[in-house]
């Protein structure tokens, strides 16, 4: 199914998670059927498809959120690369993995608390006391997440004093704080204006030399601009996933071709 | 390539009416070329005046296609099967402007001919034959655009080495006049042009045969040996 190009790159490239016969279900409802993708490492892989095609069922699997309510059921791994482990083994302690794989969601959910207060959460849970090495993380987060120049010299103002975009960097500062390996953001830019959109998209453009991102949009040109590459998922079904250039110019199937066109429903 | 209808209408309305237009446009450069061909083996003068004022005819719907396709663009952001088929309809039209340009100037040299008192034998009629064969490529190189047939356009491709050779053939034939009878240099001299012009007519027409097989298999065939 992969054209030679894609091989090869899949070949150099690192891989940080791969799904393997990934299958989920909302007690009787099957909405992921059979899902085997990698996530490659320092590269931002977009998800793509219509309502209802599974894909931000698949983005939370990746930080167990269906753990939360009863009746879900996992089938099938998810590998986290290095220790080849995987995630959704019963005796993984889903706290544990979500030190390691942060999430940003569609609105910007900051805490009730300051703007510091926000970013050090994360470092306090995880028992760092020292109020030194707390600074230090909470200015590199911000400065990661670009919004240190914004907010240096309002740390411990209310965070929804800040401005939507702002708040949105500010989830984002809070992700990376503790270090995360993979970020996962759902629609991370539906909530949020043109030039708020711009500034994430730059952001995640810089992010990605150190942290991989997986990513669910509902604007194709998002998933163009942004990604690497691209899956295409349908009634839970992952049907194409490529490298972006390739997909959006040439996909290989018809119905990956008729959702970017346009040509659905 | 299917082409099943888009979830908006007008996205098909303006996409289906631009393609229209290209075809329209095709039409309109191929009776150009046939006409300023008319005019060279008849002389009449008439005809010549009559196809190089029509080359703004050309020229208008270039701009006007390269306008509503940025206005596609900028509409619709088309991807995949429709971001081909608009690339390449905006280079479609600057290939075919430019085929109107060369039948415009096979016109120019044409009148030049007959004003000067009529061609003293040098080999229309094998021009007329290259000519003949070179519109044969541009309308079927159309007629795969309209209906997306890549094998079509492959052949399109393949024969655009007949025009080159019959080119070369021409130019021999013209050096024998020009040494026979120095008289005739002015007129062969011409009639290189004219040669020349449907000899990138040829080029043109498989340009556009290339960008029909990038529409529908996404692949870049130009600038390579071996026609797919």
């Amino acid at each position: 199914m992969m054209s030679a190009l894609e091989t090869h790159v899949s070949e150099l490239l690192a891989t940080k998670a791969e799904a393997r016969k990934l299958s989920f279900y909302y007690g009787d409802f099957r909405a992921l059927k059979n899902i085997t993708m990698p996530v490659h490492e320092r590269k931002v892989t977009a998800l793509i498809g219509p309502s209802g095609c599974g894909k931000s069922t698949f983005l939370r699997c990746f930080n167990r959120m269906h753990d939360l309510y009863p009746g879900n059921r996992y089938e099938g791994e998810i590998i986290l690369q290095p220790d080849n482990a995987n995630l959704l083994a019963r005796d993984v302690d889903p706290i544990e993995v979500r030190m390691r794989i942060g999430m940003v969601f569609q609105k910007p959910n900051p805490f009730p608390k300051s703007v510091f207060e926000n970013v050090a959460y994360g470092l306090r849970v995880r028992g760092e006391s020292s109020r030194r090495r707390i600074e230090e993380k909470v200015e590199q987060a911000l400065q990661d997440a670009a919004l240190w120049e914004e907010v240096k010299n309002r740390l411990h103002q209310p965070a929804y004093n800040l401005s939507g975009g702002q708040q949105q960097r500010l989830c984002i500062a809070r992700a990376l704080a503790t270090d995360p390996e993979l970020l996962l953001f759902d629609e991370p830019t539906s909530a949020l204006d043109p030039i708020a959109t711009a500034s994430i998209e730059e952001l995640m453009h810089d992010l990605k030399e150190r942290v991989t991102i997986l990513i669910v949009t509902h604007n194709m040109q998002q998933a163009a601009r942004v990604s690497d590459f691209t899956a295409y998922m349908y009634l839970g079904d992952l049907i194409e996933f490529g490298i972006t250039d390739e997909l959006f110019i040439k996909p290989k199937m018809k119905q990956t071709e008729d959702y970017i066109t346009g040509r659905f429903g | 390539m299917a082409m099943t209808e888009h979830a908006s209408k007008q996205y098909d309305l303006d996409l289906g009416s631009i393609r229209s237009r290209v075809l329209a446009m095709g039409g309109l450069v191929e009776s150009q070329i046939r006409r300023a061909i008319d005019a060279l083996t008849t002389g009449n003068l008439v005809l010549t005046q009559e196809v190089i004022e029509a080359d703004h005819r050309v020229n208008a719907m270039e701009v006007e296609l390269d306008g509503d396709c940025s206005q596609l663009i900028v509409r619709r952001q088309p991807a995949a099967g429709d971001l081909r088929m608009i690339f390449a309809i905006m280079k479609t039209v600057t290939d075919l402007e430019r085929i109107g340009d060369e039948a415009q100037k096979i016109a120019r040299m044409a009148k030049n001919i007959h004003e000067r008192g009529g061609a003293q034998a040098p080999p229309v009629v094998e021009v007329r034959h290259a000519a003949e064969a070179a519109i044969s490529m541009l309308r079927r190189t159309l007629d795969c655009f309209a209906r997306l047939d890549c094998d079509g356009a492959a052949e399109v491709i393949r024969d655009d080495a007949g025009i080159d050779t019959e080119f070369r053939s021409i130019l021999r034939q013209l050096i024998t006049y020009m040494m026979e009878d120095p008289r005739t240099i002015s007129t062969a001299l011409e009639i290189v042009w004219i040669a020349k012009a449907i000899e990138r007519i040829g080029d043109h027409a498989k340009n556009m045969a290339e960008y029909v097989i990038y529409i529908v298999k996404g692949t870049d065939v130009r600038h390579t040996k071996v026609a797919p």
